[in-house]
């Protein structure tokens, strides 16, 4: 049962629970104009305390198909943030207002800690560097859509892996179905953290390989996930301009790739996929952002019950 | 020749590393007791070169998580009638609230000052903390205690 609990890392459902939220929202997505009356009354309060837009807009979106109401800041200048107030009293507050909330926060663990304090369901919606569950909900929808299975696949990881929150949430997710292998694409200075190293891939004993050239592996692969290498981690602008170049997706790459490999990314995109991919039918970026739409649907449907 | 007493009743903080006996000398507030306490500094150790050694003519509450924290090696003595009635070995806790405090920046504990600071063991050996918040691994001798 997933009434009234809350979502802070996708550790905290079960691989059981997290399947039965993309098989709602497999039904959703076959049939959207059914549940446009399910949270009819219900009214979800988005706490964004630094700016987003499609994550804000996929819950918002989310929330008024399903006939509910959505209340709530973009930003914390516009609320009682701004004079102070602590994440335990803005959420204790919403609590009396709201069915369900929302929230966003520069702060690594924010969401934690309000959960701590709150008498409604509470998903994380983005902290920091640190865990995006919703978007790691969104990748497995899109996957399992596409592929069919959400085991036995080849996963390449690309670009920002240490700081990319998606790239960790993802990895601790697909570790959990069987037989899936990773190979990990970044710079050296961009390589995913070690506890996701140590504790996930090598505890679990899963196949893993780290390597700096998409170009290397891009033949075995399922799926593509590219993220963006961000300018703002290099301590020297020419590693980034080195870097960076060596992460552009292009058709040249893509026709080393399978027929049915997909190219995933969380979005915004950049410069790291040429425009010319976009074409591709491999591309799945764009649908993955409506696939996001579809389980947040889901996701509020099964923590408001 | 320095000489210590051996004490009645009280406790026996055995096996501290060299250096370590006055952190838990004023951890402990030792120096505003009104009972007999020694601290002995760089006594010679068989297991470890040179130990520290403190002795506290009363029973006090001792937190062993902090104690473990400190220097999970020592052992406590519990002494009655000059003699030991119980030995304890500490070991790293497997939880450690509100005693060390998370060094990551972007942590929400930077902010919210209410919040407090749990931590979890991840490695004994490496003597390695996870943060419950935001998850950052911190290296024991690394963390302000």
């Amino acid at each position: 049962m997933l009434k009234g609990r809350h979502l802070i890392d996708p550790m905290d459902f079960s691989v059981e629970e997290i399947d039965s939220i993309l098989d709602l929202a497999d039904k959703i997505v076959e049939n959207p104009e059914k549940y446009a009356h399910a949270c009819d009354g219900k009214l979800m309060a988005t706490l964004f305390y630094e700016p987003s837009t499609r994550t804000r807009f996929s819950f918002e979106a989310a929330m008024l198909r399903l006939g509910g109401k959505v209340i709530g800041f973009s930003e914390p200048n516009s609320s009682s943030v701004a004079k102070g107030e602590s994440v335990a009293d803005t959420i204790r507050t919403i609590s009396c207002y709201a069915d369900i909330a929302v929230m966003r926060h520069p702060k690594e663990g924010a969401p934690k800690v309000a959960s701590l304090y709150s008498e409604i369901p509470l998903i994380n919606a983005g902290d920091g560097g640190h865990q995006h569950p919703t978007q790691t909900l969104t990748d497995l929808l899109t996957i399992r859509s596409v592929k069919k299975t959400l085991s036995n696949l080849t996963i390449g990881l690309c670009g920002d892996l240490k700081f990319g929150r998606t790239v960790h949430s993802l990895i601790k997710s697909m570790s959990r179905y069987e037989n899936n292998k990773f190979l990990l694409i970044s710079p050296k200075e961009l390589k995913v953290p070690d506890y996701i190293r140590k504790e996930v891939l090598e505890k679990k004993n899963i196949e893993f390989k780290e390597v700096e050239r998409i170009e290397e592996v891009i033949d075995t692969l399922d799926i593509l996930y590219v993220t963006r290498v961000q300018r703002e981690r290099f301590f020297n602008e020419e590693d980034y301009v080195r870097l960076k170049d060596s992460y552009i997706l292009d058709m040249k790459k893509m026709k080393m790739a399978k027929e049915d490999m997909i190219v995933m990314h969380p979005l915004p995109r950049v410069n790291e996929i040429a425009y010319e991919v976009d074409s591709d039918k491999r591309a799945y970026y764009f649908k993955q952002a409506k696939y996001g739409m579809f389980v947040r649907m889901a996701l509020i449907m099964k923590l408001l019950g | 020749m320095l000489t210590i007493n051996s004490i009645k009743k009280g406790i026996v903080i055995d096996h501290i590393k060299a250096g370590c006996g006055i952190k838990i000398f004023n951890y402990l507030n030792l120096d505003k007791a009104d009972f007999r306490v020694a601290l002995i500094m760089n006594v010679e150790s068989q297991k470890l070169g040179k130990k520290d050694i403190i002795k506290i003519e009363n029973v006090i509450d001792l937190d062993y998580t902090v104690l473990g924290l400190i220097d999970p090696n020592i052992t406590i003595d519990i002494i009655e009638d000059e003699k030991i009635k119980n030995k304890i070995k500490l070991k790293l806790p497997s939880k450690v609230v509100d005693v060390i405090k998370c060094k990551n920046p972007r942590c929400i504990t930077s902010i919210e000052k209410y919040v407090q600071n749990v931590f979890y063991l991840v490695d004994e050996a490496k003597g390695e903390y996870r943060c419950q918040y935001c998850d950052e691994v911190h290296r024991l001798e690394e963390a302000k205690v």
